[in-house]
């Protein structure tokens, strides 16, 4: 951490905007985020918003650093404030910094305050950009790289709209920056920013399958997966991709498994409920052995739950989806460089295995906008489903023909004259519906067998800290940030730690973690579900009984302070 | 060249006198007389004794889900709109099973024929009602009748104006092989409503009770004329109409993307350069 020498001064900033949906509130998020990103900070957001369009009380948190941050940040040192609201339901989580940029009409608090004159600036509409001004100048943003940041979001659609903001963040700016010496500059300066991208987990995961060569996306819109297949329809047109809003999902997931068959790499995303409409057609791909990737972003459940929030209570779901025995691997990628590679190497998977592949996210990662490294586009080189060797397998084609390792060679119907069947009765090798029970047993061991190489594929958990520690942190997909970052907070207080993040949590091959399990004195294993799923699984796969959890259940995403303040309570 | 012998003869677990067999002839002809070769087609079927049909000729395959067979059929057309994709199930797969995909496929006007094998029975599970069975139909799971007036495929069609509305009748081969022709070459979605007698388990709508009834439309009939269809569609009684009830010209979803198989085309790295930037 740098030491800046000021009591102002922070190299690591949490930045809480709030409002009413409907007030722009996630625009001036993305603004100020990608502000940061360019001006060469760190950053981790978080958003939390209702399941409404308009009114309630929606946040767009920025924890900001000018070195790496991983993980969001509970206690508020800049509360931006869109509405009187905001003001009175965020002042109890101010920390010391604890400073309050709100209109001058919301009163209330006894806490540091930089009124902005709104009315006097832009009409209601522009309140937003009138806040974005003064957050910029009292970060100590350069104004000029804030007002192109504002550009780029609305200078081509709506010139005259473009032109109000730029003025109006002038002013603002103006008059925020004219109170220095009242308010120093809350960040210190980066000199030379590093070039990063700013995208949320939803946006890697839609840019990894596009470098992947996806050909074919279906989907149902449902919190927090829709921006997946919204990201991938931006794209469409310039990468030659079809993207297809289904009727429902059980058409989304069969219509990706139709595209796949006949070649086109596909993925289908969604949540809880709406996979759970897909379980059949899980089954399907696995029968059919066709290639397909689905993204399970998750949200909290049974049933409809907490639409727009967060949780890890679908591991058991997802492993089990599905009627019958058939290989799978599953997914958790803990950052958005991870949602990146990961959805890449799904791809890969579905692709060599010929079946279903999985992604699981949760609302928080899918939404969280990060700073990350360009990917090197030239370097990524996408999957081929197609060669020009494969015609050279005889006729008749034997789309499931017994093998070694189970994976028959696929090809691809209509573009040579071999016929290809596919079938979810249980089949012949040539595809065609059987009741024999000697073939069918066959059939089962060939689908299992495809379980043995994919276990050969498997990404082993990644171990931090120390190598026998007093205590060790266990982890899945997005918690991972929070997870290092409060083990490396103990660290520093003189507990030895250490922290395993799993993101790949299907199958579990216990040669890659059972040592470490097995050096540490405790063992706590941290999800963000009721009941300790990864716990569980490892339990019954390897037997090693993780007793102590920390579990986060109310919908809020797990933070440092969760689990510091969780484990605490255990001592 | 093209000839049915291409198609291929097969064993069949279907009843014998069961109407799929002459469907069966219907669409092999039909495919010849559209000089289509076996590695150009692409069956794609749910679950039914209809949905076993694709596996008794030479083609492509997807035998997929109950009810689920046109979405499987969208995805492979909208992948590789090459390959001339044909949906073949019965009543309770497509009216019943997958009726918001029947609605949706109409709506998208995607370009693939659909065969609907209609029996107003459920078969394959021995003889329940069907969302075609007429009301009062009698069946061990509906012993006092069935209850739910019955669906009208064909009018709802119509009145959603679908591409190419069709009826045909499975003892009709050549007229019925016509029918398929037709809605093969039509560049949308082709739906043709089948009946045919299921011989175990439908007493009522026998071969000569459905010989009675179904009659051709008249040569001067205008397919064109949507409200002369919407009273055609909905004509159930003595008379049957069969042959193609409504047409239109509206673009197909196929159309409206355009460009070949979609798995041949290479991923533009220029492109995704460009989309990488937009993130910066």
């Amino acid at each position: 951490m740098v030491n800046h020498g000021d009591n102002k001064t922070r190299s690591i900033l949490n930045i809480l905007i709030g409002g009413e949906a409907g007030q722009g509130l996630v625009t001036v998020g993305q603004i100020l985020a990608k502000s940061l990103v360019r001006s060469g900070y760190s950053i981790v957001v978080t958003q939390s918003y209702q399941s409404r369009i308009r009114g309630g009380h929606n946040t767009f948190a920025i924890r900001v650093g000018v070195d790496e941050v991983i993980a969001p940040q509970e206690a508020v040192d800049l509360l931006v404030a869109l509405d009187a609201e905001t003001v009175k339901l965020h002042k109890e989580e101010m920390s010391s910094v604890g400073l309050i940029i709100a209109d001058e009409a919301f009163d209330g608090t006894d806490k540091a305050t930089l009124n902005i004159p709104t009315r006097r600036l832009a009409s209601d509409q522009y309140a937003n950009t009138a806040a974005l001004g003064a957050v910029a100048a009292v970060l100590g943003l350069d104004g000029q790289l804030v007002a192109r940041t504002v550009e780029d979001y609305f200078g081509k659609a709506h010139p005259e709209i473009a032109e109000e903001n730029r003025r109006v963040l002038e002013e603002s700016f103006r008059l925020a920056a004219g109170q220095a010496g009242i308010f120093e500059k809350l960040l210190p300066t980066v000199a030379h920013p590093p070039q990063r991208l700013m995208m949320n987990g939803n946006e890697a995961i839609a840019l990894g399958a596009i470098t992947a060569g996806v050909k074919f996306y279906s989907f149902y819109p449902m919190t927090p997966a829709t921006s997946i297949g919204l990201t991938l329809a931006a794209w469409a047109k310039d990468m030659g991709l079809v993207v297809e809003q289904a009727e429902d999902e059980i058409a989304a997931i069969n219509m990706s498994l139709g595209a796949s068959f006949a070649g086109a790499p596909s993925m289908v995303g969604t949540s809880g409920g709406g996979f759970a409409l897909m379980g059949e057609g899980v089954s399907l791909a696995a029968m059919t052995e066709t290639p397909v990737v689905i993204v399970v972003a998750q949200r909290p459940a049974p049933a409809t739950g907490l639409p727009t929030r967060t949780e890890q209570a679908d591991l058991e779901f997802v492993l089990h989806a599905g009627h019958g025995e058939f290989p799978r691997a599953i997914l958790s990628p803990g950052t958005v460089e991870g949602c990146f590679y990961l959805t890449r190497k799904a791809f890969e998977l579905a692709e060599k295995f010929q079946g279903p592949i999985f992604i699981m996210t949760d609302e928080f990662l899918a939404d969280s906008y990060r700073a990350v490294r360009p990917f090197e586009v030239e370097a990524l080189s996408p999957i081929q489903p197609w060669s020009l060797e494969k015609p050279s397998v005889s006729i008749p084609y034997c789309r499931y023909a017994i093998t070694d390792t189970g994976i028959s060679t696929r090809i691809l119907p209509g573009l040579t004259e071999h016929l290809i069947v596919a079938d979810s009765d249980e089949h012949t090798e040539d595809g065609h519906l059987t009741e024999d029970l000697l073939v069918r047993k066959r059939m089962v061991e060939k689908r299992l067998k495809k379980a043995e190489a994919i276990r050969a594929e498997v990404i082993p958990p990644q171990a931090r800290g120390e190598e026998k520690p007093d205590l060790l942190l266990l982890c899945w997909g997005s918690s991972e940030g929070a997870v290092v970052e409060a083990s490396s907070m103990m660290s520093s207080r003189g507990i030895r730690t250490a922290t395993l993040h799993f993101s790949q949590v299907w199958p579990l091959v216990s040669e890659h973690f059972m040592g470490r399990l097995q050096e540490a004195k405790e063992v706590v294993c941290v999800e963000g579900n009721a009941t300790g799923q990864l716990a569980r699984l490892i339990r019954r796969e390897t037997g090693f009984h993780i007793r102590n959890r920390v579990l986060r259940y109310d919908g809020l995403p797990i933070t440092p302070d969760f689990i510091l303040r969780e484990l605490n309570q255990e001592r | 060249m093209f000839s049915t012998e291409e198609f291929g003869q097969y064993e069949t677990a279907w009843c014998p006198g069961c109407g799929n067999f002459s469907i069966l002839q219907a669409v092999k002809r039909a495919l010849v007389a559209c000089r289509l070769r076996p590695h150009q087609i692409l069956f794609v079927s749910g679950i039914g004794q209809a949905a076993k049909a694709p596996h008794y000729l030479n083609a492509n395959v997807f035998n997929g889900l109950h009810g689920r067979s046109l979405p499987v059929a969208t995805g492979a057309k909208l992948a590789n709109p090459d390959l001339t994709v044909i949906v073949e199930s019965g009543d309770g797969c497509i009216y019943g099973e997958g009726g918001n995909h029947f609605l949706a496929a109409i709506r998208r006007n995607i370009d693939i024929t659909m065969l609907v094998h209609d029996n107003q029975v459920y078969g394959l599970t021995k003889g329940q009602a069907s969302p075609t069975s007429d009301e009062g139909f009698t069946t061990k799971a509906q012993p006092e009748g069935a209850a739910s007036a019955p669906f009208n495929p064909i009018a709802v069609a119509v009145a959603m104006q679908a591409g190419f509305v069709a009826r045909g009748f499975a003892a009709m081969t050549d007229h019925l092989s016509g029918l398929i022709q037709q809605a093969i070459a039509y560049r949308g979605f082709g739906f043709i409503d089948v009946l045919q007698p299921c011989v175990s388990f439908n007493r009522v709508n026998t071969w000569d009770w459905y010989k009675e009834r179904c009659k051709p439309l008249p040569q001067e009939y205008d397919a064109m004329d949507w409200q002369t269809a919407m009273q055609v569609a909905r004509e159930w009684g003595d008379k049957i109409p069969v042959g193609i009830i409504y047409r239109n010209g509206r673009p197909s979803l196929g159309e409206r993307i355009g460009r070949g198989p979609l798995v041949v085309q290479d991923v533009d790295r220029r492109t995704m350069r460009k989309i990488m930037e937009g993130y910066g």
